[in-house]
């Protein structure tokens, strides 16, 4: 029984050949991998950054000493005499550099643990060596190498320039002083380049997260290095030159000022002629906004150019705005089991604060505020509700499901639209509720039976391969995959992650997809032969442009979807031109309906018949042609 | 998926018979249509088979023989389908349902519960729709310790609301809250008349399932 395991012949494993690191991946993933900031990686543990703030807020306390302190210059020269004797020119060296570096902690308090760790390395390191200092010296470069040192000079001097005002003093005054260090004395033994490297790096880190850290901190921060840069200014006029290099470097104008100058370019683009500056073009000012909003909402480049072509100037701000805020909780009564007054009733006492959705739902409530998780109420785990999102219930109410029908949900994951589908239905009929994703049909799972839907089957298939498993259906819902750029307040990482191939890869797939929906159903359907085609996605390739697809490759026609509101789809888009009939489309946005935005299209099969395009029809004539002359 | 076999069924109406004794009859025949059980991957489902329009006591036309679908009794309903059959519209959940391959097929109508590979029956919360309304005997928890056992946790008799009387020990039971609305099952850990003398803390049911599970265990709810 089972399989027997014998840990005596269990082979060792272990990381092979490939595992190992290979030469060349890091300059390979520096191609795809944006450009991760230096100090992610060097980051002090826990400890280390404590310790390091310590000794911070102590060398705070005590600038003085470090303008008591003799000027660098000639210790350091008298430090780097060469002698042959290891010992005596490490110490020597040490303490000059310590003396330059972080003067405050050099000479009040013993050195810290982490000097300690160095020195440790720097013994050990010697006793390996077997005194082969004098000739590592003559090998500089390769143990440059070997801690570090070399190529991450520069690297350090551009992330300096990232960072914020606060902590740029600290970096600054740090750096240059190990700069001076690495001016002053080029005979350095590579270890002490490493200490002083590793130092250099342990202020950056330190002045980063004590950024991050309470005011308080800050200031202190802030009130320490301000002397000591002024000081510095005095004894190194070369000094001079490295900041004014930095000084250069433009801050991230603050948020408050593109909020206004968004308001002002708008204001100027809507009465362009009058309020123009002189010499300034429209696309100027455009990729302008575009800028600002894209920094101030903070979205990715390709989405706000997708969106402002969608809207207009006065629909612009306000849509990106209501993507900032969360659409309010609603919830669909489940008329399965009880009555919207009920389930009102009920909730209302359990201290629920909610109202009718609106006039064109019999069963969804709006939620304000609740004094109990709204999801795990008695109720809710009952059956009685299910969390729905207004714009959810529209493809359902637009599918207009008969009683005794056959049905198919595409995409049905979670089972909102389902459960609604099913209670339209009173339970009668049949919907095969299919979903390509078998982790998210247990959530359908869950929902179906929680909230006692009998006459549904549940099946995992890719939906593309759907006329062959089964057809002839009544009516089919396609709640299609898409990029969500309508519901960007739900989730909204949207704003930065989606392009162009993500678009047009979601596009390919709802074409395939909404084509063998209109395959598997049937035209010859005495009440139905409707398909409902949605997305909570705006843009237009993902909308307009599949309908238009199916409206030129099947035998459909779009109808009204019978619902009195939302805005008519695009029979128009730059330089697209749709079908007329998209008219009956209907587009929701958060803006104006306050709902998620969505995309419902509602089709009529007349007919079974797949017509046949010009081409195929002629590659058909040619094959048989080509046949006969064969035979 | 296939129906059940003799061994499965009886089983399965033993454990059944618990909570709903004898009104296991009514669950098979039902007026709104003939349900039947069927098995799939381990799981057994309750399916409507035929549906019959006009919320009357009626059966299907042809009548699929009873016996392989789990059904208890041989109802004559050779002569009862003839008088209905205009009403009967076959709605085909179980004929849509073949369609679908076995490992693509995941649910089909509601799970009762799945069996145990050593061939017993375990009842799933997902059952309680079907069960509660011919529940035999039935306890009702005060609104204080709803939350309590929907957590997963045993009745105390401080929050026991009422009970049916003449229930034995051990006892299998619905749970429901004091709005009528059912929560679980559960099985009696006293009788009725012990109910009265144990004091507050003391377990009065013990908690099988609770309709919390729907939220706590959905990956694993069939």
């Amino acid at each position: 029984m089972g399989r027997k395991l014998d840990p005596t012949k269990k082979e060792r494993r272990g990381p092979g050949r490939k595992a190992r690191k290979q030469k060349g991946a890091e300059t390979e993933l520096a191609k795809f991998l944006p450009p991760v900031d230096d100090e992610s990686g060097k980051r002090l543990s826990s400890r280390a950054r404590k310790r390091a703030a310590k000794r911070r807020s102590e060398s705070a306390g005590a600038p003085e000493t470090k303008k008591l302190s003799p000027s660098p210059k000639p210790l350091t020269k008298d430090a780097v005499q060469p002698s042959g004797k290891k010992g005596l020119k490490a110490s020597g060296l040490k303490t000059g550099s310590q003396a330059l570096f972080v003067p405050a902690k050099g000479k009040k308090r013993p050195a810290p643990p982490h000097s300690d760790e160095e020195e440790d390395s720097e013994d050990s390191d010697s006793g390996n060596e077997g005194g082969s200092w004098p000739s590592m010296d003559s090998e500089d470069d390769d143990m440059v190498d070997d801690y570090g040192v070399a190529s991450e000079e520069e690297s350090d001097e551009d992330d300096e320039v990232t960072y914020i005002l606060d902590t740029i003093y600290v970096c600054r005054t740090k750096q240059f002083s190990c700069l001076l260090v690495f001016s002053l004395c080029p005979q350095l033994l590579p270890i002490e380049k490493a200490a002083q490297k590793q130092r250099a790096q342990e202020a950056e880190t330190l002045s980063q997260w004590s950024s991050e850290d309470t005011d308080e901190e800050e200031e202190e921060v802030e009130h320490s290095p301000q002397p000591k840069f002024k000081n510095d200014d005095e004894e190194n006029e070369d000094l001079q030159i490295n900041l004014d290099k930095d000084e250069k470097f433009v801050l991230p104008s603050d948020l408050q000022s593109v909020h206004q100058r968004i308001q002002d370019i708008v204001g100027v683009l809507r009465d362009f002629g009058a309020q123009r500056e002189e010499g300034r073009s429209r696309t100027e000012y455009l990729s302008r906004l575009r800028k600002d909003l894209a920094t101030y909402y903070s979205y990715g480049d390709f989405l706000i150019g997708k969106i402002m072509d969608i809207f207009p100037l006065s629909e612009l701000v306000e849509f990106l705005e209501a993507n900032e805020v969360p659409r309010p909780i609603t919830l669909r009564t489940n008329t399965l089991k009880t009555r919207r007054r009920d389930l009102a009733q009920a909730l209302i006492n359990r201290g629920v604060n909610l109202d009718p959705l609106g006039k064109w739902s019999k069963t969804g409530l709006v939620v304000y505020d609740s004094s109990v998780p709204i999801g795990a109420t008695p109720e809710y785990l009952a059956g009685h509700y299910i969390l729905q999102g207004a714009s959810s219930m529209l493809p359902v109410i637009a599918l207009a499901p008969q009683e005794h029908e056959r049905i198919l949900d595409m995409c049905c994951a979670p089972g909102g639209k389902t459960s609604y589908i099913a209670q339209l239905m009173k339970n009668t009929g049949v919907i095969l509720a299919n979903d390509a994703n078998a982790d998210r049909l247990k959530s359908v799972v869950g929902n179906l039976h929680r909230l006692g839907v009998t006459n549904t089957i549940i099946s995992h298939d890719d939906g593309r391969h759907f006329p062959k498993v089964v057809g002839g259906f009544d009516r089919v819902l396609l709640d299609a995959p898409c990029s969500g750029t309508g519901i960007i307040s739900k989730d909204p990482s949207v704003k930065t992650n989606k392009d162009d191939k993500d678009i047009k890869r979601c596009a390919h797939i709802q074409k395939e997809l909404l084509l063998s929906a209109i395959d598997s159903v049937n035209a010859a359907s005495k009440t139905g032969g409707y398909i409902v085609y949605c997305t909570c996605s705006i843009t237009v390739e993902e909308n307009e442009c599949v309908v238009e697809y199916a409206l030129k490759k099947r035998n459909v026609r779009l109808v009204p979807t019978g619902l009195d509101f939302g805005q008519e789809g695009f029979t128009h888009f730059r330089e697209r031109r749709f079908h007329p009939t998209l008219r009956s489309t209907r587009r929701f946005y958060p803006h104006t309906h306050n709902m998620d935005g969505f995309f419902i299209a509602k089709f009529k099969k007349f007919s079974n018949a797949i017509p046949q395009s010009k081409t195929s029809k002629k590659s058909l004539l040619i094959y048989s042609n080509s046949l006969a002359t064969k035979l | 998926m296939r129906p059940l076999t003799e061994e499965e069924t009886s089983t399965l109406f033993q454990k059944l018979s618990k909570y709903i004794g004898e009104n296991i009859q009514l669950l098979v025949d039902r007026p709104d249509g003939t349900y039947c059980f069927r098995l799939h991957k381990d799981r057994v489902y309750y399916v409507r088979s035929v549906f019959v329009g006009g919320g009357q006591c009626l059966w299907e036309k042809k009548g699929c023989s009873r016996r392989g679908e789990g059904g208890l009794t041989e109802l004559g309903s050779a002569e009862r389908a003839p008088l209905f059959a205009s009403l009967a519209i076959s709605e085909k959940i179980l004929k849509l349902a073949v369609n679908i391959s076995r490992e693509n097929l995941v649910s089909l109508g509601t799970c009762f519960g799945k069996f145990t590979k050593t061939q017993k029956f375990r009842l799933h919360i997902t059952a309680l729709d079907y069960l509660a309304p011919y529940a035999k005997h039935k306890v009702w928890v005060k609104p204080g310790a709803e939350q309590s056992f929907l957590y997963g946790n045993h009745v105390l008799k401080s929050g026991l609301g009422r009970i049916t009387e003449n229930t034995n020990q051990y006892q299998g039971l619905v749970v429901y809250s004091m709005a009528d609305v059912p929560l679980g099952f559960g099985v009696a850990a006293k009788s009725t008349q012990d109910c009265r003398k144990v004091d507050p803390m003391a377990i009065v049911v013990f908690h099988q399932g609770d309709i919390g599970e729907y939220v706590r265990h959905e990956d694993t709810l069939i």
